[in-house]
């Protein structure tokens, strides 16, 4: 079953043409990676399936991206409401400037929910779900600033995964981390992908090859080819994937 | 050669470095010398004295006793602790009420003897005379002349510094009357200077704060006698029409006008810190379903609020020094207000409006410089403040 | 697409009429202060441009100050103008340049010079009036003059300036620096021949905008300088001059005619505000001009 369908998507920044005629189907419940050079446009098309290149000014879509069948750019869809659905993980770990516990029930908050035992209960399976629950359990109402980097990154996840998203979008999100702690995300992911359609952003091919099912290579703002992973890690039918993957450019 | 010149001229950069300081220390040495000069100086009058009958057991008075005295307010010694005696006043003017001009003389040669005479024989009299027609001998005593105290000056409660015998120097009426004026100039442009920022910062489209942006520097620049002379044309006449007021001169007036002159401070303040939260916060709150006002008051006002906090208390700051056009609607009456539709006055108003008056080197001169101490003192805690909390913001930051 | 159970129902809506609510009051009360301030502009203009005319700016004031023109007032405020410009400037950028470019950013001094010219910053105007009275014009000796004044109002803009100098002269990249230094320059031709010339235009415009403040200033010139009524032009930097808010102040609380005074009142008025525009806008102007200028470099 198809969770999200993208169909000839065309994005602007003003002039410039930055993402041209894209069309893909992304499964429920797998791990979706795109890769390719900087600029390629891949984190551009990412952020188009949570809306968030809404807040760019002078930007222009066409084409229809659809999740659950629901075209998300028609006018009656509040994107508000699409966003408490996909969640999303940045680049360089982004936590609020406040407790753990706050950063976590932040998204119930805003969603309405008052219940406090219910959020103290949702918070701990959240941070057990992004395996921090052990690190953190004896000091959640400290700042979250005062956990390292790889913890801050996962508490971000663990704060997307707390309002139940159906689909969480990850853009780069280990390229600010050590190996360490770039292990730990991507285990985090694998265990997650039972739970939610992921797709991932990630300039580095080993992970996209060890995480996902499927993979994506963008160039110049186009998709270039789309497959299985295995397929096009080691058998690829376009000469440019073939030659991004063995390192030739990017 | 060119070495030498390298370093003449770091030499006085360096020194037009600590111009600020320089500036600083010359402030505050010559306020405070004029102003504790204040200290030094006597209760009565200089040169005169306050002669009593020497019967009369009253050796001490203060100075609003004086003043109460000599306004006829107090009209018997027992009031004083002294004897059940009515209190007859009497002032050099009142000489030829007692004598004929022929028998002080042409040149008051006989007032001395005749004035001295004239206490010594009338128990219950009190003479205001120069030092030198009090005659010891003939039977007078003095009041005890003091030097102003402290106490008088910070906790008095009458500021008459024009007052003879004895001038007042009560500052609370003037601090209050700053205090409240600069309160209730916050409470107003408070919600005003909020609400823009965020609007500016958050919500405006672009070509609308670029319209808005340039618009509060205007707000900014217009001289401060212009909105003291728009307030005295506009906003006085029509505080007194809607509160019925005896007159619009007022510290409802004041505060109106400085609200409007804190108001750019206050805008430009917290709209740069609202604009300083990073993008990454405002993205991670909106990808978890916030609105963008849920975003603006969760996550972008707090971690913006020693920004914010900053902007307000320069705006008081500001609100607190400014002189002209408080001087030119709030109506000037030095008294400790118990309302803010009554006039009132500020610390700087006073001392514009009574330096040009007072002679230099006297206790009024002397006593309006130690109200510049104060404002200075004032103003200087303010700043302090500031730099601690954006300090303070910087540390968190890193 | 729907949402989960978890969530009350119609908090969505809710949330949604609450940014409505919230956004509306952030515009009635910007609309507020924008009809506010053209409300002040509006009725200045309306009712002093029918006051100006030629011989109100070229003339002295006559009558007791109930006729005539604002031509000694105009003259003098520009020459405060003038002399603060020769006080402040010259040291406000050596200031700046010293704190930007010799001293040590993170030592003490660069942080105790920043706290002081902050601190001065923030003393009220009439303080800097009564300092100027205690220390220029008694203690020196200069009386009520130009020269008193143009000190006063001078140390008054200092801290504008210096931070100004400095903030421009920290937005250029050390490479610059490195570049000329690389080449053989001394400390000082690198600051002449690189730094100062690419830092100039945002130095000019705080310059502009100190000028703009100076001219408005009435409290510090109260006592050290301004002249209730002196209808010659001064004659050299020890007479005392008029200048336009002093005579806005005097005209519109201490007048003697109201009704002949008012209109007079209205156009210095204007003109105060009409200055303030001007430097306003010529220093915007400048910013942009400049702006391009390095952009196309």
């Amino acid at each position: 079953m198809e969770k999200i369908e993208a169909r000839d998507v065309n994005f602007y920044y003003g002039d410039f043409h930055a993402l041209k005629g894209i069309s893909m189907d992304i499964p429920q419940n797998k791990v979706v990676a795109f890769i390719g050079p900087s600029g390629c446009g891949k984190s551009t098309f990412l952020r188009l399936f949570n809306r968030m290149n809404d807040l760019v000014s002078g930007s222009r879509l066409k084409g229809s991206i659809k999740i659950d069948g629901q075209d998300i750019y028609a006018p009656e869809v509040e994107v508000d409401e699409l966003r408490k659905n996909i969640g999303m993980v940045f680049q360089r770990p982004n936590p609020f400037p406040k407790s753990i516990f706050d950063n976590i029930a932040y998204g119930l908050r805003v969603n309405g929910i008052k219940d406090k035992d219910f959020i103290r209960q949702r918070v701990e399976e959240s941070l057990r779900g992004a395996a921090l629950w052990d690190e953190v359990k004896d000091k959640l109402n400290a700042s979250a600033y005062a956990l390292s980097g790889g913890q801050q990154q996962r508490l971000c996840i663990a704060r997307a995964m707390a309002v139940s998203p159906s689909v969480l979008l990850m853009d780069e999100p280990a390229s600010a981390l050590d190996p360490i702690s770039t292990a730990k995300v991507e285990e985090l992911i694998c265990e997650l992908r039972n739970e939610v359609t992921i797709v991932i952003v990630t300039h580095n091919m080993q992970q996209a090859a060890r995480v996902s099912d499927r993979t994506a290579f963008f160039y110049m703002g186009e998709m270039v080819e789309y497959d299985d992973t295995k397929t096009i890690f080691t058998n690829p039918h376009k000469e440019a994937t073939q030659n991004y993957i063995t390192g030739r450019f990017g | 050669m060119k070495k030498f010149f390298e370093k003449a001229v770091r030499w006085l950069l360096t020194g037009s470095g600590f111009i600020t300081s320089i500036v600083i220390l010359l402030i505050i040495g010559f306020l405070f010398t004029e102003g504790a000069g204040l200290f030094r100086e006597h209760v009565i009058e200089e040169g005169y004295v306050l002669a009593l009958n020497k019967g009369n057991p009253v050796k001490v008075m203060t100075a609003e006793e004086i003043k109460a005295v000599f306004d006829e307010d107090m009209t018997d010694w027992s009031q004083l602790g002294g004897p059940d005696l009515p209190i007859e006043i009497f002032r050099l003017e009142d000489a030829d009420k007692y004598f004929t001009e022929q028998q002080l003389g042409k040149h008051y040669e006989f007032a001395d003897s005749l004035i001295s005479g004239l206490v010594a024989s009338r128990p219950g009299m009190i003479a205001f005379i120069p030092e030198s027609m009090a005659d010891a001998d003939a039977g007078l005593s003095f009041i005890e002349d003091k030097t102003i105290s402290p106490r008088e000056v910070f906790a008095g409660a009458e500021w008459f510094p024009t007052a003879t015998p004895a001038p007042l120097f009560g500052m609370w009426p003037l601090l209050a009357g700053t205090l409240w004026v600069s309160l209730f100039a916050i409470l107003f442009a408070l919600p005003f200077g909020i609400s823009i920022a965020v609007y500016m910062a958050e919500v405006a489209p672009p070509k609308m704060r670029g319209f808005l942006k340039p618009l509060i520097e205007l707000l900014n620049g217009i001289p401060s006698v212009v909105y003291g002379f728009f307030g005295l044309i506009v906003i006085v006449p029509i505080l007194q029409q809607v509160f019925g007021l005896p007159v619009g001169e007022s510290g409802l007036a004041g505060s109106i006008v400085l609200a409007i002159m804190a108001l750019p401070t206050i805008v430009t303040v917290a709209e740069d810190a609202m604009r300083n939260c990073p993008r990454s916060l405002r993205e991670a709150s909106l990808a978890l379903g916030a609105t963008h006002w849920q975003t603006i008051y969760r996550v972008v006002i707090p971690s913006s609020m020693s920004g914010i906090a900053s902007g307000v208390v320069l705006g008081i700051g500001r609100a607190v020094g400014e002189t002209m056009a408080v001087l030119m609607v709030t109506g000037n009456a030095a008294v400790v207000p118990t309302s803010i539709l009554e006039p009132l006055r500020t610390i700087p108003a006073t001392i514009a409006a009574e330096l040009g008056e007072a002679p230099a080197g006297g206790a009024h001169y002397q006593s309006l410089f130690l109200l510049g101490v104060i404002l200075f003192f004032i103003t200087f805690m303010i700043n302090l403040c500031v730099e601690f909390i954006s300090a303070r913001n910087k540390a968190k930051n890193s | 697409m729907d949402s989960l159970p978890i969530y009350p129902s119609g908090y969505d809506n809710r949330k949604r009429r609450t940014q409505a609510v919230a956004f509306g009051v952030f515009r009635i009360f910007s609309l507020f202060i924008v009809i506010v301030l053209f409300a002040i502009l509006g009725f200045i203009i309306y009712k002093g441009a029918g006051v100006i005319s030629w011989d109100f700016l070229t003339k002295a004031p006559s009558d007791g100050m109930t006729s005539g023109g604002i031509f000694p007032a105009i003259v003098g405020t520009l020459l405060l103008m003038l002399g603060s410009a020769i006080v402040a400037f010259p040291i406000g950028i050596m200031s700046g340049i010293y704190m930007n470019e010799y001293a040590s950013k993170t030592g003490w001094a660069v942080k105790f010079i920043r706290l002081m010219t902050n601190n001065l910053s923030g003393v009220p105007s009439i303080v800097f009036g009564l300092f100027g009275m205690a220390l220029f014009v008694k203690y020196l000796g200069f009386g009520d003059s130009i020269l008193a004044g143009s000190l006063t109002l001078g140390l008054l803009s200092l801290p504008l300036v210096i931070r100004t100098t400095e903030e421009a002269l920290k937005d250029i990249p050390d490479g610059m620096r490195e570049g000329s230094l690389a080449l053989g320059a001394t400390k000082l031709q690198t600051i002449w021949k690189v730094v100062l010339p690419m830092g100039m235009p945002r130095i000019i415009t705080g310059l502009i905008l100190s000028l703009g403040r100076v001219s408005g200033e009435t409290a510090p010139i109260l006592f050290t300088c301004a002249a209730y009524f002196f209808p010659q032009l001064p004659a050299s930097v020890f007479d005392q001059c008029m200048a336009l808010p002093y005579h806005l102040y005097v005209i519109s609380t201490s007048g003697t005619d109201i009704e002949a005074q008012q209109p007079i009142a209205y156009g210095t008025a204007l003109v105060l505000i009409v200055i303030v525009l001007v430097i306003n806008l010529l220093a915007g102007r400048f910013r942009k001009y400049f702006e391009n200028k390095l952009k196309m470099k």
